[in-house]
């Protein structure tokens, strides 16, 4: 009897406050039965590995894919020339997928040298929001000097009065 | 039943029940290491509409021509008149009912599609797109699945119409043969070559079979018409031979 009342039942010493008093062994032992208790517990399928199979058919419903389709509206001998318009539009789309000599064609609203034409002009007026006054004196001149028009302005400077 | 290599049946008859066994591929080529020639082996087989995979190969569902187009795509060029929705064609509709926020189009299949009126370009739910029971729809199938309801849209995905939307008062519909259509909308193909040189006019092809068209005048418009839907009998010299005489009276 006196043996049997020093031990303490496994329940209890599963628990988390009694991990620190126990001997290694037991411990062992314990998480022994644990893991038995949890690899009985789970079930598994007992089949053949599925075998992968990459599949190199696709199957298509639509005709599509198949055939390159012009556009469903058409309209001749200038009908309707939205539509005549949106045709050369949605037939060349089909045709060319070059995406470059679509981007080409594309209708802009400014044109590739009028927004050359105006960034160099926007240049002059950004660098001229960042120049002090005394400064832009000088960029003017350098204009002027690209433009080949000498200024023919002499410098003026203040002059003392004589007295 | 017949199991034939497809490379010898291109563009001849098949018929359902048919095998078609691809040329060979990996199977029988020789292990090599360098990825680039597996590669070139292995071609993705894309089989349209009226084949079925099994297995390796292809099973014929439907009669017709069979077609191919580099690298590996195969179709069956078939004869029919009953249209089953597909995602992605673009078709005629007629308003049968408005009810709520949808309306429901007759398209010529099993089922009647459904369009939200939210589908169209520039509209909200304030600004309602005036779409009345009877008209004519140019709508693209976003849905098309044999166990739900098609669903059309009049928008593409950027939101704009393309041409989309109701078709203009007057003008003519009629329908003919799914296999016309395709032929109709061939890229370069006779039909429209020659028709643009009769009359001016307009003209809308659904991918269902139907055909609206409008002309200056109700006569040009009905023999326009009349026209195309004999271009399913005609032979190419006779539809020639018809063409001739509209293009002369013209000029």
């Amino acid at each position: 009897m006196a043996g049997e009342v020093g031990k303490l039942s496994k329940n209890l010493l599963r628990m988390k406050f009694m991990q620190r008093s126990l001997d290694p062994e037991t411990k062992k032992q314990l998480e022994e039965e644990e893991k038995k208790i949890i690899s009985d517990e789970h079930w598994f399928l007992d089949l053949p590995e599925l075998k992968e199979k990459e599949n190199f058919i696709i199957e298509e419903r639509s005709f599509l894919p198949c055939e390159d389709f012009l556009y469903g509206r058409m309209s001749f001998k200038g009908f309707n020339p939205e539509i005549e318009k949106l045709m050369v539009q949605m037939n060349s789309k089909s045709k060319e997928e070059v995406e470059d000599l679509e981007e080409g064609k594309m209708d802009v609203d400014v044109s590739d040298e009028e927004m050359a034409r105006r960034y160099e002009s926007l240049v002059g007026t950004i660098k001229k929001k960042f120049t002090k006054k005394r400064d832009r004196k000088a960029i003017q001149e350098d204009d002027d000097e690209n433009s080949n028009i000498k200024s023919s302005k002499v410098k003026k400077g203040f002059i003392k009065p004589q007295d | 039943m017949l199991s034939v290599p497809v490379q010898d049946v291109l563009g001849e008859v098949v018929l359902p029940g048919d095998v078609l066994l691809l040329p060979a591929q990996a199977a029988d080529a020789p292990l090599s290491l360098s990825v680039a020639s597996s590669v070139t082996k292995r071609m993705r087989v894309v089989c349209g509409p009226g084949l079925t995979r099994q297995g390796e190969d292809l099973q014929v569902t439907k009669c017709g021509l069979l077609r191919h187009r580099e690298p590996a795509v195969y179709w069956v060029d078939s004869h029919q008149k009953r249209y089953v929705p597909v995602k992605g064609d673009h078709v005629i509709g007629i308003v049968t009912m408005k009810s709520g926020d949808i309306f429901k189009l007759d398209v010529a299949g099993s089922d009647q599609a459904s369009l939200s009126f939210l589908a169209f370009e520039g509209a909200t739910k304030k600004n309602r797109p005036n779409v009345k029971v009877g008209d004519l729809v140019y709508g693209q199938f976003i849905v098309a699945n044999k166990d739900m309801e098609p669903e059309l849209a009049c928008i593409d995905g950027s939101g704009k119409a393309n041409g989309m939307g109701v078709i203009g008062q007057d003008g003519f519909m009629f329908k003919v043969s799914l296999g016309l259509v395709r032929k109709l909308l061939t890229p370069q193909n006779d039909i429209i070559q020659e028709l643009m040189n009769v009359f001016p006019m307009e003209l809308v092809i659904g991918m269902n079979g139907r055909i609206w068209i409008k002309a200056k005048t109700i006569q040009q418009t009905l023999i326009v018409a009349n026209i195309l839907e004999a271009c399913e009998y005609l032979t190419t010299a006779q539809r020639k031979q018809v063409f001739a005489k509209f293009s002369d009276n013209v000029q």
